[in-house]
């Protein structure tokens, strides 16, 4: 096992530092993975910056890549003023970690910084993981983008930053609300391609008030099913109302087994645990192409009853 | 009702995981090697992604005498030494739940009277629906009284609105007309629709990657004819010797082992021309066209080679050979190397060797599929320029190390023109592989899902068995293999048979 090099560059140019990332490359031995994508972090505090590089890193195993967090720090600083941090081998995953601090004027061009870091030829995805911009794709850093990854979930107002997710989307985007709620409809249209093919009635999708993946869930279910979808506050769980039977996917708030009932059937108990940013991330690194499902799902938002 | 859709599935919808309707898997052979190193840890992994129903239930059929909790405990360690994603409790928990053990013999009657009872009380207590895989992992001489047996108790009825299948594992017969025997009785229970047989090989990442490596990119299909190519090697080698697998082993031997099916496999994903779609029959027909093309290189004694290993030094440590090897029989001619010529008699083919070879006992274990190209016709550079260029040559590396390699020449830095191999390389990396599937995970996935793609139908079986039956014949004639220092590349006749084609083996 490699070890974790970390190098610090305090005051820097980027110039100093791309030649730093070759000679640390070289230096250390590490080989050059064939890297598939460049992640671009903008976290918005200091705790959030290393939360996101474990869960960058935790991707990167499967979409090795190089990471570059571009986090804006004082901006009122007299003078512009980059401090870097070059983070290679262990933990830092398959690919190499690049920490920009901007200061001063310079946090407002973090796009500046950033560029030469981009690896050639390979897509970019960005990343907010809490505060996001409201249309990601004219922000500096979503124009490098292919695709522009939000997190409602880190947000003050979740459901109104979800909400929001409508008018500032273009294709590319995603949220990872959505992604942790990937299992959740798998294992909803698995019961429904069951007998009796029945069309669904109706839908009631239940739990905390500040869980996006919730909302958005509901806004699935609405952009799919002709009928009603409500969306209450209360236990965890998923109805899904047929003629002659009611689906029900449903798990206590912190547990991590489902229960999925069915009208006049055995009960069936399933591992669901509430899914981790960094899971939601690689599967969001995935694919690259928009995701039609998901807009759909944002437009079915607008239909959905909150009771 | 055939023009249901179900309105949360989207074709566009490429994030949601497929996860199987309610269904019991039966497995019968719980006690050997492949249930408790591949299978039950392969099911405990597939949880742990999520990919299981949640009425999911696994039961074993054994001559043990077992309660339900002793198969549970044999599963749980299978899963703690052998599964690859990380064990969760809660994960083994529901996986448990769904674990029964059903002790009987083959050839009793009652036994499956039992086992068909069990599954009833599956269906009625956890909702299975009436849907079973049975996977037979047991030896093929069982085979028949199994089946017949699933067919007295009810259990391999196609019944509407639920499904029964059966999955069978190599070797699927021993030449043509076995094989052909084995897949009458099979069929006479189990349509061939409802039959799946496994060569894990097709299971692998790297062998599907054929498939996107040469249809999904513009760079490789011009070249990928005779026109450019010369040769083509597939190779898979291990550095295990046979101690402890002579009841499988004696008799069977290499070729039948591995180049009848997952070489001659190798060789149709290689051959084949582009499929329509990846539709399982698009794939069959491709796969079927060219084996169908294909056959030995004439005359045998100069195409073909075989051997067996001596004792001797293998790398650091001092082994047995086979005829030593605990169980073989003292005058056995079973061969533990073999390799064959094979030509394509298709437009795109015509002309070019493929030689596939695989043994025991080599230097490394390896698993690789090599196009070696033609020299470039006229080199502007002098002799000396170029002594030390060989041919071109793309590697595609199904095991370990799963990846590319390109090799080319490329001038050596100095003032001369001098020009030399050098290799580029694309990496699976250990990186990318610590979350990717075991092969036994995505085939009895699409077990579950009624997903055939990946298996081989019957004809293709038949096919390679074609290919190779003559090479078999052939050598039943020559009497004792040739004997290979282990650790080596395999018998001098092997080498001989490729000098004289003018070519020699890669050192994989």
């Amino acid at each position: 096992m490699e070890t974790l090099v970390i190098v610090k560059l305090p005051a820097t140019t980027t110039n100093e530092v791309n030649k730093k990332i070759i000679g640390v490359r070289e230096e250390g031995g590490a080989i050059t993975l064939s890297r598939v994508l460049t992640l671009v972090i903008a976290p918005d505090s200091e705790e959030c910056l290393e939360d996101s590089i474990e869960a960058a890193n935790y991707a990167s195993r499967e979409h090795p890549c190089r990471v570059i967090v571009a986090f804006a720090g004082d901006r009122k600083a007299d003078r512009p003023q980059l401090d870097a941090e070059i983070r290679v081998g262990a933990d830092a995953g398959a690919g190499e970690v690049v920490v920009l601090r901007l200061q001063g004027e310079l946090a407002d061009h973090p796009s500046s910084a950033v560029l030469p870091f981009l690896l050639p030829d390979t897509p970019v995805v960005s990343w907010w993981p809490a505060a996001a911009p409201a249309v990601p794709a004219q922000d500096p850093l979503g124009k490098l983008a292919n695709r522009r990854i939000t997190d409602a979930t880190n947000s003050e107002d979740p459901l109104a930053a979800i909400k929001s997710r409508l008018q500032g989307y273009t294709e590319g985007d995603t949220d990872l609300s959505w992604s942790r709620v990937t299992h959740w409809r798998a294992l909803l249209a698995t019961a429904v391609d069951q007998a009796p093919h029945e069309p669904i009635k109706s839908a009631v999708v239940s739990g905390l008030k500040t869980e996006p993946a919730l909302d958005i869930m509901a806004g699935w279910l609405a952009a799919r099913i002709d009928g009603p979808v409500q969306r209450a506050v209360g236990e965890l769980k998923v109805d899904l109302v047929r003629d002659s039977e009611t689906i029900t996917l449903s798990r206590p708030q912190t547990g991590v087994t489902a229960t999925l009932t069915r009208t006049s059937r055995p009960e069936a108990r399933i591992p669901l645990a509430r899914r981790e940013a960094k899971e939601c991330l690689a599967e969001d690194m995935r694919r690259l192409d928009a995701d039609e499902i998901y807009h759909e799902a944002l437009q079915g938002l607008d239909k959905v009853q909150y009771v | 009702m055939s023009d249901w859709h179900n309105p949360l599935r989207d074709k566009r919808d490429k994030r949601m995981p497929r996860i199987p309707g309610p269904c019991g898997l039966v497995i019968f052979g719980v006690t050997g090697d492949l249930a408790r190193k591949k299978l039950m840890p392969a099911i405990y992994d597939l949880a742990n992604r999520g990919l299981l129903p949640a009425a999911f239930s696994l039961i074993g059929f054994a001559r043990r005498d077992w309660a339900d909790e002793d198969f549970g405990k044999i599963v749980y360690d299978a899963v703690r030494e052998h599964a690859r994603t990380p064990f969760r409790q809660e994960i083994w928990d529901r996986l448990e739940e769904g674990i029964r053990f059903v002790q009987g013999t083959f050839d009793d009657e009652a036994s499956f009277g039992r086992l068909a009872e069990t599954l009833d009380k599956l269906d009625a207590e956890r909702g299975t629906g009436g849907n079973h895989a049975f996977y037979l992992s047991i030896p093929p001489n069982a085979f028949q009284t199994v089946c017949e047996q699933l067919e007295k108790s009810g259990l391999a009825r196609q019944q509407e609105g639920r499904w029964s299948r059966v999955v069978v594992e190599k070797p699927f017969g021993h030449d043509l007309n076995s094989a052909r025997e084995l897949n009458a009785v099979v069929n006479s229970v189990f349509p061939e629709e409802s039959v799946f047989r496994i060569d894990h090989y097709l299971g692998k990442e790297t062998v599907q990657n054929i498939l996107a490596l040469r249809f999904a990119n513009e760079l490789y299909e011009p070249i990928w004819n005779a026109n450019y190519v010369d040769s083509v090697q597939i190779t898979m080698a291990e550095d295990i010797g046979l101690g402890g697998r002579a009841g499988y082993y004696d008799g069977v031997g290499a070729a039948r082992d591995v180049i009848q099916n997952h070489l001659m496999q190798l060789l149709a994903l290689i051959g084949m021309e582009e499929p329509v779609n990846f539709g399982p029959r698009q794939l069959q027909a491709e796969k079927i066209k060219v084996l169908s093309a294909t056959q030995l290189m004439q005359p045998l004694d100069q195409t073909t080679a075989r051997g067996q290993y001596a004792a001797g030094w293998q790398g650091s440590e001092k082994v047995a050979g086979l005829l030593e090897e605990e169980g073989f029989a003292k005058d056995s001619i079973t061969e533990t190397y073999a390799a064959i010529a094979l030509e394509i008699d298709t437009r795109r083919w015509a002309g070019v060797p493929f030689f596939l070879r695989t043994g025991k006992r080599l230097p490394r274990r390896v698993t690789e599929v090599a196009l070696i190209f033609k020299r470039a016709p006229h080199l502007p550079f002098d002799k000396t320029m170029t002594e030390e260029l060989g041919q071109n040559a793309l590697v595609i590396r199904v095991q370990p190390d799963e990846g590319i390699t390109t090799r080319l020449g490329s001038k050596v830095p100095g003032s001369q023109m001098e020009v030399r191999d050098v290799n580029m390389d694309f990496s699976y990396g250990s990186a990318f592989a610590e979350d990717s599937p075991e092969a036994y995970e995505r085939l009895i996935l699409d077990v579950l899902l009624g997903e055939p793609s990946l298996f081989p139908v019957n004809a293709e079986v038949e096919l390679s068995w074609e290919i190779l039956d003559p090479a078999l014949e052939h050598w039943a004639s020559q009497g004792k293999p040739e004997l290979y220092e282990p650790g080596t590349w395999g018998p001098e006749s092997a080498a001989e048979m490729l000098r004289n084609m003018g070519r020699e083996w890669r050192r994989s």
